[in-house]
């Protein structure tokens, strides 16, 4: 479809800003989810300047008035919890802890896992092999217990902690992921014409295989994202991710579940806040994924 | 048995991918009696093996139309309902593939693969359906069927695969057969076992059979008509003996001159073709082999020539200027002289310059 | 079999440098002004041994299936896990079998028609279910089917032993909670692979054979896909072995899950240990048995062996 309006009329097409080809190409379902990707990440970045948010424990959004467990209404406009807190500005606050932990694990299993990955599919041998075994004990090991250890002796369970572990836990899946793509870019023909002129390896894999491996990487990242917010959101459930009060989406839900029988708003927001993201986050990176192999079919 | 089992007018089938339309078949015309032979030769993507998918309406998937009529004893084969088609495939009309390695599955013993469509058309017990495979296998010449009946397809050899395919084919006793390309995949050697098979089977049975290849040499002698196709139409249409004895299509000779020694690999074939099949999606305009043609003028790329009979009304062909008339000479003089690529290549592996009645040795 | 070492000795190694000493689970503190008391428990427990040294004796006794005992209860940490596996399990057995039910069809048909609206409609509700974890699902189905119809019980477990109607009663939710995501990833892997295969020769010849679409479809395309199918369920096993923990806590089933969060809260080490390197064997036994499992349903495998 896309190649039949570029064959048509290239000049048109060349013509429009890149990012608005890029929009008239989706379907309507992933520009609703882009968009609310956007709105959610908005909100996160800005909770602070927005007055009324800058307290996750805030009691009144707008017009404050301290009712416990009231329902969607124009003074609060997702209703309060339990503990008469503005659902909202918890909702918000609470998207910044799944970011932060999803931002991690990518720019962590990105940067330590692309390079790891692309290094030892690209050189193989030995290195391969010990880097490999240690990815397969890793992701063997229940990180449970890594995370259980690290904040016990750190003596706190904040964001940080949390990002932390949970991102260094996301390395192994991307070397893996980067290391597959990097063997099969080594066998191509361009690897193997700068080998043959005596290219250096360094630049090789800097050069070639690592923007070749990138990519695949995003592309699974986007996924692999929303595992992480599904991963803090449970954790979160079962009271193991980041310490009250701090507000997170799975806390939000399980702090909701005692009173579900008398309100059930607390509970439904913080799930469709969690639901939306992650299906947003699957439906853009399943579509990023058509894209490029639509286009690599394409060479 | 007399008469004619298949009649196929201007056939066309296209195929929608986002690139545009790529037009496979462009009106084929053909028809086959009962019991005869009818060779389709051409090179990679000249179709043929979307014709003969079209005729048995296999084609698969939903980006396909195809058009013309296609009469199968009597009724139009294209107007049929699946379900009909169901009951014709197999038991009126069977079909043996390029790959005996693809077109077995892997996971489902060689019987069930046999005797599946024997039960389904001819409704026979277990046993006896177990009877009629023995039969069969040792009709195709499978030593000691019993345990080749057990057996996965990945415990046979290609060839024996293959025979596997036809014993297939043949288990309903169809009327009309189609082989597509049965030999490309397999070594030289077994390549002449199972085409003489193929052969015998078909005049035991007093069977149709359509024998599709790329390889003018497999048709020698082995059929009763042959017909060339490039790019999706047919250039010339005649009884094989009269086809080789007096080659009147510059395409066809040019494939005639990429025949392989039986010692050369299976696909070096083509070479001696200058320039790369058309586009299908936007085929040239007038001869779509003009491009390529080494006796090529102007008129052939305003006009389409239409495939019309000769001296011979049996021997059609599409062509302004045929190879061996004084036309042809001519223009192949001027396209040399004037350095056409594809006529100097042909002037230089070819000494003396074209003559009509290449001979064939075999 | 070096994976499971290696994770046993992990876990051994950052359980142990967990601070807060075992002996204040084991006295209580006013008790700990009795030094040679302490000392005497600690020798008793083998605190004071070097950490190899202990964790040979620790795995000395696993593989005789001696996890110790829980520093809490002080039961055979072996006994309790003997104890909850069948919730645990059958929990598991459920889920999988009513997503693999649920999921073959779905995937089927939509493959078979590939692109036309039911497969954009189960395409786009699987991609949906993806993002419903198993504590909304659970939730969900809790409010539903337990407070406003009343038909499950909200919490609790039923031994099978006790009353299999109970048993079923109990079961259903928390299954059904698991089975969302299941459902989902069986569905798309079915789907993927028979869109592949039904590309594939053999599946024109069966069709040039005359064979019904049904019965190449049930026959001849699904047992390839099958194959991919069971690889599957065996590598999601971790991951359903996750979803139990929470669906768990959240139905409070007295399962395993259940209890490595109650260990966790009570810092019963030896508890976490021996759940955590039971479940790591669970998963290279399961992934084990899925490799045997292809040798039997494949034949170009049992024949290359
Ligand atoms: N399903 C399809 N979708 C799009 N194009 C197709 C499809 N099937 C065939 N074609 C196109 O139709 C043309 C003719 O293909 P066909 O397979 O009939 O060639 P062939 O003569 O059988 O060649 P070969 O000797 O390689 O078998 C090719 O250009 C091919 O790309
Ligand atoms: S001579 Fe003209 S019409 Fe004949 S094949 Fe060549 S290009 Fe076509
Ligand atoms: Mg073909």
């Amino acid at each position: 479809m896309g190649a039949a309006v570029d064959t048509v009329e290239p000049t048109a097409a060349v013509r429009r800003p890149w990012i608005r080809r890029f929009v008239a190409k989706m379907p309507w379902t992933t520009r609703f989810c882009a968009s609310w990707l956007i709105v959610i990440v908005t909100a996160t970045v800005f909770a602070d300047l927005i007055p009324g948010l800058a307290d996750p424990n805030y009691q009144g959004f707008l017009f404050g008035d301290g009712a416990t467990n009231e329902g969607p209404g124009l003074s609060h406009f997702l209703g309060t919890d339990n503990n008469s807190r503005d659902i909202l500005a918890r909702i918000v606050y609470g998207a910044r802890v799944s970011l932060t932990v999803a931002l991690a694990a990518v720019f962590m299993g990105v940067v330590f896992g692309g390079f790891f990955g692309s290094l030892v599919g690209f050189v193989r041998g030995k290195t391969d092999s010990t880097v490999m075994a240690v990815v397969d004990v890793i992701l063997a090991f229940p990180g449970l217990v890594l995370l259980l250890t690290v904040v016990t002796l750190l003596g706190r369970r904040d964001l940080v902690v949390i990002a932390a572990v949970i991102g260094f836990l996301s390395i192994p899946p991307y070397t893996r992921v980067a290391r597959a793509n990097a063997l099969s870019i080594s066998r191509r023909e361009f690897v193997t014409a700068a080998r043959a002129i005596g290219t250096k390896k360094r630049t090789i894999l800097f050069r070639e295989v690592i923007p070749n491996v990138l990519p695949t990487l995003l592309a699974y990242a986007m996924v692999n994202a929303a595992v992480i917010i599904l991963l803090e959101g449970a954790l979160a459930f079962l009271g193991l991710s980041v310490e009250p009060p701090t507000s997170s989406w799975g806390t939000m839900v399980n702090a909701a579940r005692v009173d579900l029988q008398i309100n059930v708003w607390p509970a439904v927001w913080p799930s469709l806040a969690l639901v939306f993201t992650v299906y947003s986050l699957n439906n853009v990176g399943d579509w990023l994924r058509r894209l490029r192999s639509v286009r690599s079919a394409a060479l | 048995m007399a008469g004619t089992l298949l009649e196929v007018e201007n056939l066309h089938t296209t195929f929608t991918i986002p690139a545009g339309e790529v037009k496979a078949v462009r009106g084929v015309s053909f028809s086959l009696e009962r019991g005869r032979t009818l060779g389709i030769v051409g090179e990679s993507g000249s179709g043929k093996t979307v014709l003969a998918r079209s005729v048995m309406r296999l084609n698969l998937g939903t980006n396909v139309t195809t058009t013309g009529t296609a009469i199968f004893e009597g009724t139009d084969l294209l107007t049929r309902s699946p379900a009909e088609m169901r009951s014709l495939w197999g038991s009126e009309m069977a079909m043996v593939f390029q790959d005996p390695m693809t077109s077995l599955n892997p996971l489902v013993r060689v019987q069930r693969q046999v005797t599946e469509h024997l039960c389904r058309h001819i409704d026979l017990s277990r046993s006896e359906a177990r009877q009629a495979a023995v039969d069969l296998l040792k009709e195709v010449r499978i030593p000691d069927p019993e345990t080749r009946l057990r057996a996965f397809p990945h415990e046979l050899s290609g060839g024996m695969r293959q025979r596997v395919c036809i014993a297939v084919a043949l288990a309903c006793e169809p009327s009309l057969l189609f082989a597509d390309e049965p030999t490309t995949a397999l070594d030289v050697t077994v390549q002449h076992q199972i085409l003489n098979l193929l052969s015998r089977e078909q005049t035991d049975r007093d069977m149709a059979m359509v024998l599709v290849t790329h390889d003018l040499g497999v048709v020698a002698g082995r059929t009763d008509d042959t017909m060339v196709m490039y790019a999706g139409t047919v250039v010339e249409h005649a009884p094989t003996r009269s086809l080789f004895a007096d080659m009147r299509h510059p395409y066809s000779e040019a494939l005639m001159r990429s025949i392989p020694r039986t010692s050369l690999p299976s696909h070096t074939r083509l070479a001696a073709i200058t320039g790369r099949p058309p586009d299908l999606i936007a085929p040239p305009t007038g001869c779509a082999f003009s491009p390529r043609c080494p006796y090529v003028q102007d008129r052939c790329i305003e006009e389409t020539p239409p495939l019309v009979a000769t001296e011979d009304p049996a021997h059609r062909l599409a062509c302004w200027t045929p190879v061996g008339s004084p036309e042809g000479q001519a223009a192949f003089q001027k396209n040399l002289a004037s350095g056409l690529p594809q006529a100097v290549a042909v002037d230089i592996s070819n000494p003396r310059p074209p003559t009509r009645g290449v001979e064939v040795d075999s | 079999m070096a994976t499971l070492l290696a994770v046993s000795f992990l876990t051994f190694l950052l359980v142990n440098l967990l601070p807060g000493d075992a002996i204040n689970a084991l006295i209580p503190i006013e008790a700990q002004q009795d030094q040679e008391y302490v000392a005497q428990v600690r020798a008793e427990w083998g605190l004071d041994d070097p950490m190899l040294v202990r964790y040979g004796k620790w795995l000395g006794d696993a593989v005789r299936g001696d996890l110790g005992d829980s520093i809490v209860t002080s039961r055979a940490v072996s006994g309790e896990i003997a104890h909850r596996i069948p919730v645990t399990g059958e929990l598991m057995i459920v889920t999988v079998v009513f997503s693999v039910l649920m999921a073959v069809p779905l995937g089927v048909v939509s493959a078979y028609r590939e692109g036309s609206r039911i497969d954009q409609f189960i395409s786009g509700s699987a991609q949906f279910a993806l993002s419903v974890p198993g504590f909304v699902a659970g939730l969900l189905f809790i409010y539903v089917f337990a407070m406003k119809l009343g038909w499950f019980p909200a919490t609790g477990w039923t031994r099978i032993s006790n009353s299999i109607s109970g048993n079923l009663m109990t079961v259903t939710l928390p299954a059904l909670s698991l089975s969302v995501i299941e459902v989902a990833v069986y569905a798309r892997v079915v789907r993927s692979d028979l869109v592949a295969t039904l590309k594939e020769d053999y599946i024109l010849s069966a069709k040039s054979k005359g064979l019904k679409d049904g019965f190449i479809l049930f026959r001849h395309a699904l047992r390839p896909s099958s194959l991919t199918l069971i690889t599957v369920v065996g590598l999601n096993i971790g991951l359903l072995l996750g979803g139990t923990v929470v669906v768990e806590f959240l139905f409070a089933l007295p399962g395993l899950g259940k209890r490595l969060l109650d260990a966790i809260f009570q810092r019963d080490f030896m508890m976490v240990q021996g759940i955590t390197v039971f479940v790591a064997m669970v998963y290279v036994v399961v992934n084990t048995l899925v490799d045997v499992v292809y040798l039997v349903v494949d034949p170009r495998i049992r024949k290359a062996d």
